[in-house]
This record gives C-alpha cells, sequence and structure tokens, in this order.
C-alpha cells in the first residue's frame, strides 16, 4: 500500500486521527481477495452450506427486488431512526453534562455504571416490556448509541479550551449563541465519531433483536433461511445484505465525517 | 471612559487581588499595565471585559455599570480564541455572525446596529485586506502562522467595531519582527478608529513602547495604584530612539521603587525582550 502524500506543513496528516491510509483502489482489492478466498474453500469443500461467492451474489440480486429488499429496508430503517434517536437526545445530554461540572458530578456516576453494560443482554428485556413489532429493536440500538455518543461528546464539550469560550463570550455571545457556535461544532466530530464506532456494535445487537417476536428484519430473515427453510444460498444473500448495511452505514458516516472534519487534519 | 472606584475582588475564596483601587481612564488613551504574574494584570482585563464581577465597589465604562460583557469592548487574548473548525473568513465573521444570531437587542448587540449578510461579507473583506491576511482566509488555524492567528482574532475583534480594546499579551508568544510589527499596527488601528486601549504586558518594553500612560501592578493585594506617564508617538523610529531606551530604564527602575518586583522574587519574573 503506498502513502497518501501530505500536504506540507501538515506533519500528522490523515495518521493525526488514528486511521490507517488507504485508496479506494486497495480496499476493493482487498474485498476481491476475500471473495477469491472463499471461492477457492467452496470449490475445495463443495459442501450445500457454503456457496460460492457468485451464487451466493445471483441469489442476492435475485432476492433484492423480491422479498430480501422488504426485510433489508426494515433493517435499515430501523438503524437510522435508533442513530436519529439517539444523536437528538445524547447530544444536547452530553452538552449540558460537558458545560456544568455541577451536573457532570450527579449524572457520571449512573453513566459510569451504566455504559459498559453490554446491551445485547437488555434485549429479552426490553422486548418484554414493548412487545413486538419496531418498537424495541429501535430502543435497544438506540441504547447502544446514546451511550457512545453521550460519553464522547460530553468529554469533547468539557476539553473546549477556556480561553476559546472567553473570547467568543467578549464578542458578546450569551449562552445560546456560544451553544449555536462554539459547543454545537465543536461536538459534531465527537457525534459523527461515536456513531462511526458503533455501528458495528448497533447493526450485530439489531441482529439479534431481529431474531425475535418480528416477521421482518435481515435478522429475521437469515434465520429464517438457514435454519427453518435450509436455504443456504438465500442465507447467504442475506448475511451479504446485513454486511452491506454495516459497512455502507460505516463508510456513509466516515464520508460526511471527512468532509464535516476537514479542520482536524489541518 | 473607564472608572473603577474601590474595586474589591478575589477569586472564590482566595487572598484579595484588588482591595479598594481605583483608577481612571480617559477615552482614546493608550494604556500599558505591567506587572509580574500573578499580580492581577488579567483579572483586571476580565474586570473591564465584564466577565468577573466585583465583591465591593463598581467598574464603569461609558458611565455605565459593567455588569455583563458590553457589546462595544474588544478583547484580545494571547492565545488568540480562534475556533479551529473555522476558517480564517469564517473567524473573522464570528463577531458579526453573532450580532446577527441577537439582533441588534441593547444587551449582547448595540440598539443601533443591523447586520445583515451584505454587511458581514463587506466588513470580513475589508479587514482581511487591512490586516493583510486575505490571502488565508479559507485556511483554518492551525495552518497559519501565530503572526497571522493573532492577525485574525484582532480583525475578528475590530470588525466590530469597538470603541475599548482589551489586550492580554496579545504578541508575547510571537517572534520579535512580528510582535514589533504587530504592536506598531495595532497602534495604526488604534488612532485610525481612535480607540481606547488596555494592553496588559508583563514585558516593560512593549509596556513603554506601546503605553502612553503605564499602570504598574505589584504582587497582590493590589490598593494603590502607580502609575508612570509616558507620553510619546509610538512608530518604528521611536524604537530606536534615544528617549525610548531611557523610558525603559526609568521604568524598571521606578519598578524597583515601588517594589512590584520585590525581593523575594528577583527579577527573573520579568521578562525582557
Amino acid at each position: 500500500m503506498s502513502a497518501v502524500p501530505q500536504p506540507p506543513g501538515n506533519p500528522r496528516g490523515r495518521q493525526g486521527r488514528g486511521r490507517t491510509p488507504f485508496r479506494g483502489l486497495s480496499v476493493l482489492g482487498a474485498a476481491l481477495v476475500i471473495l477469491l478466498v472463499w471461492e477457492a474453500l467452496a470449490l475445495v469443500l463443495r459442501i450445500p452450506i457454503l456457496p460460492t461467492p457468485l451464487a451466493a451474489l445471483g441469489t442476492l440480486g435475485r432476492e433484492l427486488t423480491q422479498e430480501l429488499g422488504r426485510h433489508f429496508l426494515a433493517s435499515l430503517l430501523r438503524v437510522v431512526a435508533s442513530i436519529t434517536l439517539a444523536v437528538s437526545l445524547a447530544t444536547p445530554t452530553g452538552l449540558m453534562l460537558g458545560q456544568s461540572e455541577r451536573l457532570d458530578r450527579l449524572f457520571s456516576p449512573f453513566v459510569y455504571l451504566l455504559y459498559p453494560i453490554p446491551k445485547v443482554v437488555l434485549v429479552p428485556i426490553v422486548l418484554l416490556f414493548l412487545g413486538v413489532g419496531n418498537a424495541p429493536k429501535i430502543v435497544i440500538v438506540t441504547m447502544i448509541l446514546f451511550f457512545q455518543v453521550l460519553v464522547l461528546v460530553r468529554d469533547s464539550a468539557a476539553s473546549i479550551r477556556p480561553e476559546i469560550l472567553t473570547s467568543v463570550r467578549s464578542l458578546g455571545a450569551g449562552r445560546r449563541a456560544l451553544f449555536r457556535f462554539v459547543y454545537l461544532p465543536a461536538s459534531l466530530p465527537a457525534v459523527l465519531t461515536a456513531v462511526r464506532q458503533s455501528i458495528g456494535t448497533a447493526v450485530a445487537v439489531l441482529y439479534i433483536a431481529e431474531l425475535f417476536a418480528t416477521r421482518y428484519g435481515l435478522g429475521y430473515y437469515i434465520y429464517l433461511q438457514g435454519s427453518t427453510l435450509f436455504n443456504y444460498a438465500k442465507m447467504y444473500a442475506g448475511v451479504i445484505a446485513m454486511s452491506t448495511l454495516g459497512l455502507g452505514l460505516y463508510f456513509a458516516v466516515d464520508a460526511v465525517e471527512r468532509r464535516v472534519c476537514r479542520w482536524i487534519d489541518a | 471612559m473607564i472608572a473603577l472606584n474601590g474595586v474589591t475582588f478575589a477569586y472564590d475564596n482566595n487572598a484579595r487581588v484588588f482591595a479598594d483601587f481605583s483608577w481612571n481612564v480617559r477615552a482614546g488613551e493608550i494604556w500599558s499595565v505591567l506587572g509580574p504574574s500573578g499580580c492581577g494584570k488579567s483579572t483586571l482585563l476580565l474586570l473591564l471585559a465584564g466577565l468577573v464581577h466585583p465583591q465591593a465597589g463598581m467598574v464603569q465604562i461609558g458611565g455605565e455599570e459593567i455588569k455583563r460583557p458590553r457589546p462595544r469592548t474588544g478583547l484580545i487574548l494571547q492565545e488568540y480564541g480562534l475556533l479551529p473548525w473555522a476558517t480564517v473568513r469564517d473567524n473573522v465573521a464570528l463577531g458579526l455572525r453573532i450580532r446577527r444570531f441577537y439582533g441588534p437587542d441593547g444587551r449582547h448587540v448595540p440598539q443601533d446596529e443591523h447586520i445583515d449578510g451584505p454587511e458581514i461579507q463587506t466588513r470580513v473583506d475589508h479587514w482581511l485586506s487591512r490586516l493583510d491576511i486575505k490571502e488565508v482566509r479559507d485556511k483554518y488555524p492551525g495552518q497559519i502562522s501565530g503572526g497571522q492567528r493573532q492577525r485574525a482574532a484582532i480583525a475578528r475583534t475590530v470588525a466590530l467595531r469597538p470603541d475599548l480594546l482589551l489586550m492580554d499579551e496579545p504578541f508575547s508568544s510571537l517572534d520579535a519582527p512580528t510582535r514589533e510589527s504587530l504592536q506598531v499596527l495595532t497602534l495604526e488601528l488604534c488612532e485610525e478608529a481612535n480607540l481606547t486601549v488596555i494592553l496588559v504586558t508583563h514585558n516593560i518594553e512593549e509596556a513603554a513602547f506601546m503605553g502612553q500612560q503605564i499602570l504598574v501592578l505589584g504582587d497582590p493585594p493590589n490598593r494603590e495604584r502607580r502609575i508612570i506617564e509616558n507620553p510619546h508617538n509610538a512608530d518604528e523610529a521611536y524604537r530606536c530612539a534615544g528617549a525610548y531606551q531611557r523610558a525603559c530604564s526609568s521604568l524598571r527602575q521606578r519598578i524597583d521603587e515601588t517594589g512590584a518586583a520585590d525581593t523575594r522574587r528577583p527579577s527573573r519574573r520579568w521578562k525582557t525582550q
């Protein structure tokens, strides 16, 4: 992999954000290698539970316009709803805790206790309380994203340098303007980083949540095809669809982050 | 312009920084405030800026008691206080955008000031050119030099057309040539806009070059005001003049006499160029 050329006077470059430099082409290359290994394994093993990638992708193409498309959409909507809900609840809460030491002292023990709990173990409880339908799935994924966003936004708001606050206040900013011109833009990278970091976990837990009490969603589809109908090509198509969902959201957030947070590399 | 009457101030329950301290500044005067670190120089500016409030006494600017930041007062800090996520242009526009955000409410924004989009653009363009940072307008603060950052901070403040400029060690992290050119530029801007200036510094040469009058602060609590008259027209030539050299050495002597640089902590705390 070749190094990304860095502009002069910018010693940190992309690596400043702890990322491996890569180009679109090398990612495509890696994807190709993974597919080739899969193909080879399938050709060598020749068992029904491992169809070739071509067969799986063919099924995916056919199924997307039919049944699978509906399940994909159901899962996508659940994740997007959860992200929206989590960000709009956690950002103001995080900003409030980050701005006020007193509030933070009051609430940080709760955050400290609840943040590390693997939210996936709460799935049965949430299902018991909220029953069937979208609500329990959205709530559980929201909980995962909520704490991640909350903690990162709180820390970013608390770490805004005091001279920035002093000087912006001296320009006439009161509480509202500080929120609009300082706290909100300062916490945007934290929001995006939090969502990007937790999107994988969120999709994984969505899979678990969709195994129960629903007839829509990729989790349901994959489980149904694999364990009840024994249609392995379709099961693989579902797995690819769910991977694509996670990857696609990750790339989308990453792209927004790169666009919005250009100044971090500056 | 500025009147401090019997001001007493302490941070929380700590020792007093000012005790029954009084001081007056007339409009259009340029003052240096000189003193060692920890003497209360920056606190004095925060009091004037309305960002901290005295426990006793009164701070008045333009005849009004200061209870919150005053829209016509500009504050410039050593660390610039630029937003790292905004370009130079957006940083210079920040104060104006805050004014548009509030509208002329008389509290955050002067009642006679109506700011709209084109007005912001005109003023920002003007000050980017005047402070010679037009070329770097699309760069972020992290991409430009310290001198350019301080120019951006000055542009952001003067774009709001202040009548009082408070500067807290504005040039102390800059190299000597940059510092000197910014000192001259600041004096030019003050003359153009007939600004009243309070410049806080721990640098004797800077105090002598910039201040027509110099307020010397010592170890807290500060009670009496020690003022040194330093009438001159500062320009680039003044720095090489004998009068300037004499002013610096007499200033150093006066400081020793007033005991501001006390014997327990000797002149190490006084920075010279």
